[in-house]
């Protein structure tokens, strides 16, 4: 792992803007995501966290400024000169967003129904691999109305993570879920950042998700979470945080930086610091 | 003024929205990928779904049709026009209105309700991720399958309503079986038909891209989508009302 390597934006946005119609959502915002980085977005409702990553999988278009993703400009491309772009992304949606009349099996598959290269026997291998890594193997065939909230997360991280993505867009993983739940969620989400070393966007609003992200790693041995020991003496975790407020970026780098500032806004966020 | 102004620009825009989505959802027709099986899906469940209120309204409406007819007719000693009447009001308007009224009413929420609830839930927004257009994959074969059943459905309605006239001017006016059929038979041309299947043909557009418009332009939750069901209805249902009057006389003029 050279220095350089380390140094290469995944996600750049460079002074995006966005407002729906009087009300400004986005403005100028400017930030990179380098590769094997986590960033962790932070801010209260409705600080246009989720419009964010939207526009990282080009779903949403900014009104003005620049989005490079994975070295390319993503702002004024066509829908199907996005795809080529978007099967680089996982993102995880906020409720899931599974699709209801289809089973786990297929919606996880789903993808590889605009990609005839890959054949159906491998489609499924690697439908059943992602089910795998979640552990849910055994809800192939069912219905997404028929698991438990928690479960169908799981199987949105699947459905997401089956095209073997760069990058992972994660909007709030963990919200509504109980704490045992949530832990479980924060785990694959450790366990996709240090195992398939993939650079990743997480919103979300408990900080005790950014805490997890920033202090523990993911060990594959013994298949469980583990403290990294703090950033200088141990294990670099490789994650910084980004707050917005009012659409504009209000503090950008690591937790123990975040923990310095004074400002009042920022340590609403950080009540145990 | 101001509230004026903002109501206008809005409407406009919904106008501009809408066009840019039948155009989208028309185009899509030519080019693939297409969608067989959910053309298939969504004609059994919009065209066999709708036969039960489709036949029962058919039935009922062509019953009241000839009562009222026979008791216009009556007072000049005319009964024997009853079947000419019937067939003529059935074919020219009220199959075609009736049966796209009964279906927009039926599809044009459901459709609107179904896509509303995926844009909530960001079903479309993850549909779009995963690489597929929902116009080419949830509008698309809705159009067809409204455009192959709508007219199928109409046919349908007006021979039931020709039975339910029958069934009336038989038993309540004991009109001989024979003069009822001659008489229908007889009254009805080439334009009647034309215009009786190419009315369905055009409200087919109206029912299926309505549901669609306002499903997908769905904003606010659960709240949004039951808004949205019910504006569908309505709309589809003026926007029928409106065009059968317009066609109508556009037709007329042309047929001299």
């Amino acid at each position: 792992m050279g220095e350089q390597e380390n140094l290469e934006a995944v996600v750049e946005f460079d002074r995006v803007a966005l407002r729906f119609e009087e009300h400004i959502v986005l403005r100028e915002v400017s930030f990179r995501l380098e590769r094997g980085e986590t960033k962790v977005l932070l801010g209260v409702t409705g600080t246009g966290k989720s419009i964010l990553l939207k526009m990282t999988m080009g779903l949403l278009k900014p009104d003005s400024g620049r989005i490079f993703v994975l070295g390319e400009e993503i702002t004024n491309r066509s829908e199907p000169e996005l795809f080529q772009i978007r099967r680089q992304i996982g993102m995880v949606f906020q409720e899931g967003a599974l699709f209801d009349s289809l089973t786990v099996g297929e919606n996880v598959g789903y993808v590889f129904q605009r990609l005839p290269e890959v054949s159906p026997e491998e489609a499924n291998r690697r439908v059943r691999e992602a089910l795998c890594f979640v552990d849910l193997e055994h809800t192939l065939d069912l219905f997404p109305s028929q698991l438990s909230g928690g479960m169908r997360r799981r199987v949105a991280i699947a459905r997401a993570i089956v095209g073997q993505p760069e990058i992972m867009l994660y909007d709030s993983p963990t919200a509504g879920l109980d704490p045992i739940t949530a832990q479980r969620i924060m785990t694959l989400v450790l366990k996709q950042r240090d195992v398939s070393k993939v650079s990743s966007l997480l919103v979300t609003h408990r900080m005790q998700d950014a805490f997890r992200m920033a202090h523990f790693y993911y060990d594959h041995q013994q298949e469980k979470m583990l403290p990294a020991g703090g950033n200088s003496a141990g294990r670099d975790t490789h994650t910084r945080f980004l707050v917005l407020r009012d659409g504009e970026v209000l503090f950008h780098g690591q937790l123990q930086e975040l923990g310095a500032k004074r400002d009042p806004y920022l340590h609403k966020f950080l009540p145990h610091m | 003024m101001g509230a004026l102004d903002g109501f206008a620009k809005q409407r406009v825009l919904a106008v501009q929205e809408f066009t840019l989505l039948a155009g989208r959802a028309f185009r899509n027709i030519f080019r693939p990928p297409h969608y067989f099986a959910d053309i298939v899906q969504q004609m059994d469940f919009i065209g066999f779904g709708s036969l039960p209120i489709v036949i029962l309204t058919g039935f009922f409406t062509g019953a009241v049709l000839a009562l009222q007819m026979a008791n216009t007719l009556t007072t000049f000693g005319e009964t024997s026009l009853t079947g000419q009447l019937v067939a003529v009001s059935l074919v020219r308007e009220l199959g075609p209105v009736l049966t796209a009224l009964m279906v927009a009413g039926r599809n044009s929420s459901g459709i609107a309700s179904e896509l509303g609830s995926m844009v909530v839930s960001e079903q479309i927004e993850a549909m779009r991720a995963l690489g597929t257009d929902p116009i080419k994959k949830l509008v698309t074969p809705r159009l067809i399958a409204v455009v192959i059943m709508l007219p199928l459905l109409t046919i349908l309605m007006d021979f039931v309503g020709l039975w339910g006239g029958f069934a009336t001017s038989f038993f309540m006016i004991q009109l001989n079986p024979a003069l009822y059929w001659t008489s229908a038979y007889r009254a009805l041309g080439f334009d009647d038909l034309f215009q009786g299947l190419l009315k369905p043909f055009m409200f087919a557009f109206i029912v299926a891209l309505v549901g669609c418009y306002y499903g997908l332009s769905t904003r606010g939750g659960t709240q949004g989508v039951g808004r949205s069901t019910t504006q569908a209805v309505v709309a589809a249902s003026v926007l029928i009302l409106a065009f059968d009057f317009f066609l109508t006389k556009i037709l007329l003029t042309w047929e001299g």
